[in-house]
C-alpha cells in the first residue's frame, strides 16, 4: 500500500475521515463557494428549496464578470437580483461589476488558500489548483444545495502526475505547454481525474503560468488540477491575505494511476485551432491564417505578465489594418498594474481596445462577438463551435504573444520574431 | 422504471456549447425555452424531431466543456429520456443527475445502436433493450440513485431538510 496523493488526502480531511481510495464517494463541507452572474439562476433554485437564508454566508463569493457591465435589460435584471440576494443574505464577499474575472478575483482578494476546497459553478475553478488548493466546478444546483446545507457529495479520482522537465525554449510559454499536453492527451484524455503538475519548468514557473496550467486542466477532461505549493506560492498568498492555513502535499510514495512525462526542451509554439481544445498544432503549420480579431485576456492568460508580453510585441507598431486587437485585463489590479506601468498607453497607441476587466466575449455573451466567417485568435481557453456568439465563426487559441504578433500582421505570426 | 424512445446518435467530445450556446447562459431562464435551443449547434432541427423519451447515443466525453447546467435541462425538456454515452465529462454527468436526467455509462450499446433504432432501457434493472440483444449496466450508487429518485437535487435537498426539521 502506498502513499496518498494530495486529492485523496484533502478529501479525507474535509469529510473528516482517517483515509479514503479514490472510487469512493464522500459527503464534504468546501470552504469556499464561487458564483458568479449564474447566482440569479442559483438564488431562485435555492428559494425552491424552501428555507429562508443561506446557512453560511462567510463561505459564499460571489464576483460579477460574464456579462458586465450588463448588456441589455435582461442581464441588467439579472444583476439586480444578485445584489439584492447578497444584501438579504448578509453575503459580504459580493464584488460587483468594476472588480475582474472571478478566478483572477479570488486569489487577489485572499480567497484561495493551500489546502482548502473550494467548488464553484464555474468549469475553470479548476485554477485554484495552482495555489494548492483542492478546487473543481460544479452545476447550479449543486452550489443552491451548498447554500442551503453547507454540504456535497464527491467522488474521490485517481490521481494522473503529469512531469514537465527541460529547458523552456525562447518564446515558449505556459500556455504552449497546456495546449501541447492537451494536444497529446486529448479532451478526454484524463477524464474524472486529479492531475498534478510537477517537474523543474514548473518548479521555475510564475504563479500566474501554474494558474493557466491548471485553468485548463478541465479541457482535458480534470476534475481539479494541483501544483505543489513552494516558496513563491506563500509570498503570493501572504502578499494578500493572513488567513491561516496548512498546505496539504502528496506522499513521495503515493499511489498515482500513472505518470507521464514531457520534455519541452525542442518545444515550438503551439496553438488549438477550431472547433475543440484538443486539435492542437505547431505554429509553423497554420502560420498565415487570416485573423479578423484578437483577443488577449480572459482567465487563462489576462494578467500582467500576459500583457507585459504583448507590449513589448507591439511596443511602437500598430496592428494591421482590418483586424480589431482587444484586451480585457482579468481584474482590477492587473488593469491598474497596467496603466500604472504604462502598458494600456502602448497597447491603445498599437490599435488595441482596451476593454474593462471581464469574461468579455469569451463565451459569446456581449462585447466582441464574432461575424459569420469571422476568424478570431485568442488568449482564452475554449474554440468550440458557436463558443463567441457565432456558430459560423472560428476560433484559434494561443498565448499573448502569438496573439500580439498576429495581430500586427493581421494573419496568425510565430512570435519569436518579435521578441528580444 | 423502464422506457422506449427512438435513438438520436451523435459523436465524441459532443460540448456543452454545441448543446446549449452560451449566449443565452443569461438570456434564457425558462426552461421549456431552453428545450427549444437544445443541441442547436449541432443539430439545429434536434428539438422539433425529439419525442418524448427519445435517446440520445455519444461516444467519449458527453457533456465537455462549461459547467452550464442549462445543457442538461435543455435535454431534459425536449424530452430526452436518458443518454447513452461511452463516456460523460464530470460536471455534465453531475447536472444531469442533479436533473433527474437519466445518463448511463455503456460503450458497448453505444458502438451498436444507431439513429433510428428503437431501443428500452430498464433503469432498475441495468439493462438496454436493442433488436435481439441485451447492454447491461451499471446502476448508479444508492446515495446518488436517492437524488434522482427525488427528482433531482433541489427537490432532494428540500426533502433532506424538512426530514431533518422532523427529527428536532
Amino acid at each position: 500500500m502506498g502513499g496518498k496523493t494530495f486529492t485523496e488526502k484533502i478529501l479525507a480531511l474535509k469529510s473528516g475521515k482517517n483515509s479514503v481510495v479514490s472510487g469512493e464517494i464522500v459527503t464534504v463541507s468546501p470552504d469556499i463557494v464561487l458564483s458568479h452572474d449564474n447566482s440569479a439562476a442559483i438564488s431562485k433554485k435555492f428559494k425552491q428549496i424552501g428555507i429562508n437564508s443561506v446557512r453560511n454566508p462567510d463561505k459564499i463569493v460571489i464576483p460579477l464578470d460574464h456579462c458586465v457591465p450588463a448588456a441589455s435589460e435582461k442581464y441588467a435584471d439579472n444583476h439586480k437580483v444578485i445584489r439584492e440576494f447578497v444584501r438579504e443574505n448578509g453575503i459580504q464577499n459580493f464584488y460587483d461589476i468594476n472588480t475582474g474575472v472571478c478566478h483572477q478575483v479570488l486569489p487577489e482578494k485572499g480567497h484561495v488558500l493551500p489546502g482548502t476546497l473550494i467548488l464553484g459553478a464555474d468549469s475553470h475553478t479548476t485554477t485554484y489548483g495552482a495555489f494548492g488548493a483542492f478546487s473543481a466546478g460544479i452545476g447550479r444546483s449543486e452550489v443552491a444545495s451548498i447554500w442551503a446545507t453547507d454540504k456535497i457529495w464527491l467522488k474521490v479520482p485517481e490521481t494522473i502526475k503529469i512531469v514537465i522537465t527541460g529547458k523552456m525554449p525562447f518564446g515558449v510559454y505556459p500556455k504552449d505547454i497546456i495546449l501541447y499536453i492537451i494536444g497529446k492527451l486529448g479532451a478526454d484524455g484524463v477524464l474524472y481525474k486529479a492531475v498534478e503538475f510537477s517537474g523543474n519548468i514548473v518548479a521555475e514557473m510564475s504563479i500566474s503560468g501554474r494558474m493557466t496550467l491548471c485553468n485548463m486542466a478541465v479541457e482535458m477532461g480534470a476534475k481539479n488540477g494541483y501544483v505543489e505549493p513552494d516558496e513563491k506560492t506563500i509570498k503570493w498568498i501572504n502578499l494578500r491575505t493572513n488567513k491561516k492555513y496548512e498546505i496539504i502535499k502528496s506522499d513521495t510514495d503515493a499511489d498515482y494511476e500513472k505518470i507521464i512525462h514531457y520534455d519541452i526542451t525542442k518545444l515550438e509554439p503551439q496553438i488549438a485551432c477550431p472547433h475543440t481544445v484538443d486539435n492542437v498544432k505547431a505554429i509553423s503549420e497554420v502560420i498565415g491564417t487570416r485573423i479578423n480579431q484578437a483577443l488577449i485576456g480572459t482567465c487563462t492568460n489576462g494578467r500582467i505578465e500576459d500583457l507585459k508580453i504583448a507590449c513589448e510585441i507591439l511596443k511602437d507598431n500598430k496592428i494591421a489594418k482590418n483586424t480589431r486587437l482587444l484586451v480585457f485585463p482579468a481584474s482590477t489590479e492587473v488593469y491598474v498594474d497596467a496603466m500604472d506601468s504604462g502598458i494600456l498607453q502602448t497597447l491603445v497607441k498599437s490599435g488595441a481596445v482596451i476593454m474593462n476587466p471581464g469574461c468579455g466575449p469569451c463565451l459569446g455573451a456581449h462585447e466582441g462577438a464574432l461575424a459569420p466567417g469571422e476568424v478570431c485568435l485568442s488568449t482564452a481557453n475554449r474554440n468550440f463551435k458557436g463558443r463567441m456568439g457565432c456558430n459560423e465563426a472560428e476560433v484559434f487559441l494561443a498565448s499573448p504573444a502569438i496573439v500580439a504578433a498576429s495581430a500586427l500582421k493581421g494573419e496568425i505570426t510565430d512570435a519569436r520574431g518579435f521578441l528580444e | 422504471m423502464s422506457i422506449i424512445g427512438k435513438v438520436w446518435k451523435y459523436g465524441d467530445d459532443i460540448n456543452t456549447d454545441v448543446i446549449f450556446p452560451g449566449k443565452y447562459t443569461y438570456t434564457v431562464s425558462d426552461p421549456h425555452e431552453m428545450a427549444v435551443h437544445a443541441l442547436e449547434d449541432l443539430d439545429s432541427e434536434f428539438s422539433d424531431k425529439v419525442h418524448k423519451n427519445d435517446v440520445i447515443i455519444a461516444g467519449e466525453n458527453f457533456g465537455c466543456g462549461s459547467s452550464r447546467e442549462q445543457a442538461a435541462t435543455c435535454l431534459k425538456y425536449a424530452g430526452v429520456g436518458a443518454i447513452i454515452a461511452k463516456s460523460f465529462s464530470r460536471i455534465f454527468f453531475r447536472n444531469a443527475i442533479n436533473q433527474a436526467l437519466p445518463v448511463i455509462d455503456c460503450k458497448e450499446a453505444a458502438d451498436h445502436i444507431e439513429t433510428g433504432d428503437k431501443v428500452e432501457i430498464n433503469f432498475e434493472k441495468g439493462e438496454i433493450y436493442w433488436k435481439e440483444k441485451v447492454f447491461a449496466f451499471k446502476p448508479l450508487p444508492e446515495e446518488i440513485l436517492d437524488i434522482f429518485n427525488d427528482g433531482g437535487l433541489i427537490p432532494h435537498t428540500k426533502r433532506l431538510l424538512k426530514m431533518k426539521k422532523g427529527e428536532k
